[in-house]
C-alpha cells in the first residue's frame, strides 16, 4: 500500500463516525518503489489529497518531506516531494489502526484488507 | 485485438492460480478493445485516478463448470475475478506514470495476483480487499474519472448470489442483474465531473434498460462502445458519464 492509497482509505465499522480517518499506521515495514515522477500528473493529484492526512502519516512512519500546510505556490520540488512520499513509499507489512474505534486493518504484502466479520458490518 | 497496445503480459499467473483468479477470455478482450478504442477520448479528459471493481471468489475449477447443465452459461462467468490485466491495459492506454491505477477484489488471492500483474506490465497497481469501494468511498467519493466494472453477468438463480459456495463467483441471479443492480447507485457517487465509467455486460442484463435507467436517475449519458457475439453471451461495452462535461483540447 502506498501512502497515496493510504490516503483513500477510512474507517468504515457500523457506528464507527469520528476520528475514522486518517488510519493510524502501526508496526509498518516500509518499502521504496521506484516510479517515474510525471509533474503534471502528481499536479492534478493534489486535490484529490488529504493534504493533513498524508503529512501527519509520514510525519508517523519518520518521513519529513513535506510541509505540514500545503504551500501556495506548487513548485518542482513540492512535486517531487510528493511523488516521493505518496508514490514511492509504500507499507509492505504493518496495520491500519482506527483511531476512532479501535478497528485493526492489516497491511499484508503491500495490500490492505478492509473487509469486516459480518457482525461489524 | 485491433490496436497497437500489445495484451498485458500475464505469463507469471500459473494454472493452479487459474483457480482463483479470472482467465482473460473473451469478455476481457472486448473490455481492452474498448478502452484502447476510447483512448483519446479518454486522455482528452486528463484522467487522474482509476479504479477496477473485482468482484469475489473465484473458486471454480473447469470441471465443476463442465458438469453443470448451465456450464455453457458459466463459461464466462466462472473465472471472473481480476488478474490486473485490465488495469494494467488501462495503464499502457493512460501511460503509467500518468494515472493512479486502484483495483478491489474481495478475494486476497486475487488482489496480490493484480498487483504483480502489474508490476509485471510495469504499470504501479494499488490492490485493496475490500467488496465494491467500502472504506474508500467517502474519501474517493466525485474523484474517480475511470471507473471499471466486469461484474458477475450470468442468469442464475437468485439464491446462489452472493452465497459462500463457489456459484457465488458467476451469480448474477435474476436477469444477471443482481450484482450490477447493488453496484449501479454507487456510479454517480464515484464519478468525478469528466469521469466514465465501463461496464461489462450481456444481453440477458438488458443493456439498453440499464443505460435508460442511468439516464433518468442519475442524469448520466450512455453508449455502447463495442459489442460482440461470443458464444450466446452477446457481450457489450457500456460507457457511462456526466454529459456536457467540457473536454480539455
Amino acid at each position: 500500500m502506498r501512502l497515496i492509497t493510504h490516503n483513500m482509505l477510512q474507517c468504515h465499522v457500523k457506528g464507527c463516525t469520528t476520528n475514522n480517518f486518517p488510519l493510524q499506521i502501526q508496526d509498518a515495514e516500509l518499502e521504496t518503489l521506484e516510479a517515474e515522477f510525471n509533474p503534471g500528473f502528481v499536479q492534478r493529484l493534489i486535490p484529490k489529497l488529504h493534504w493533513g492526512a498524508l503529512y501527519h502519516t509520514a510525519v508517523s512512519l519518520g518521513i519529513e518531506d513535506l510541509p505540514e500546510q500545503m504551500p501556495e505556490e506548487v513548485t518542482e520540488d513540492l512535486l517531487r516531494a510528493i511523488h516521493k512520499v505518496a508514490l514511492e513509499t509504500r507499507v509492505k507489512e504493518g496495520k491500519a489502526v482506527c483511531l476512532g474505534c479501535g478497528h485493526v486493518y492489516p497491511i499484508s504484502n503491500g495490500i490492505p484488507n478492509m473487509l469486516l466479520q459480518d457482525n461489524e458490518v | 485485438m485491433s490496436g497497437g497496445l500489445p495484451t498485458p503480459e500475464i505469463g507469471h499467473i500459473t494454472r493452479s492460480d487459474y483457480r482463483n483468479v479470472y482467465e482473460p477470455a473473451e469478455d476481457t478482450f472486448l473490455l481492452l478493445d474498448a478502452l484502447e478504442k476510447d483512448g483519446d477520448w479518454l486522455r482528452r479528459r486528463s484522467p487522474t485516478l482509476a479504479l477496477e471493481v473485482g468482484c469475489g471468489p473465484r473458486r471454480q475449477p473447469c470441471e465443476h463448470a463442465i458438469d453443470r447443465p448451465r456450464c455453457a452459461d458459466v463459461v464466462h462467468g466462472w473465472r471472473r475475478s481480476g488478474s490486473g490485466c485490465v488495469t494494467a491495459f488501462l495503464g499502457q492506454v493512460l501511460g503509467a506514470s500518468s494515472a493512479l491505477y486502484l483495483c478491489t477484489d474481495i478475494n486476497a488471492f486475487a488482489a496480490a495476483i493484480t498487483a504483480k500483474t502489474g508490476a509485471v506490465n510495469k504499470i504501479p497497481v494499488d490492490s485493496i480487499v475490500t467488496h465494491f469501494a467500502v472504506g474508500m468511498q467517502q474519501r474517493i467519493a466525485g474523484a474517480i474519472d475511470v471507473l471499471v466494472f466486469n461484474p458477475p453477468y450470468v442468469v442464475t438463480p437468485s439464491e446462489e448470489v452472493g452465497s459462500r459456495g463457489i456459484e457465488a463467483s458467476w451469480a448474477g441471479g435474476v436477469d444477471g442483474r443482481e450484482v450490477i443492480d447493488k453496484f449501479l447507485p454507487l456510479v454517480p457517487k464515484l464519478l468525478s465531473p469528466q469521469g466514465a465509467f465501463y461496464l461489462v455486460l450481456i444481453k440477458e442484463n438488458r443493456p439498453a434498460e440499464i443505460m435508460q435507467h442511468m439516464q433518468d436517475e442519475y442524469g448520466l449519458a450512455a453508449e455502447i462502445v463495442l459489442h460482440r457475439r461470443a458464444g450466446y453471451e452477446g457481450l457489450c461495452i457500456a460507457r457511462f458519464w456526466r454529459p456536457g462535461t467540457v473536454e480539455k483540447q
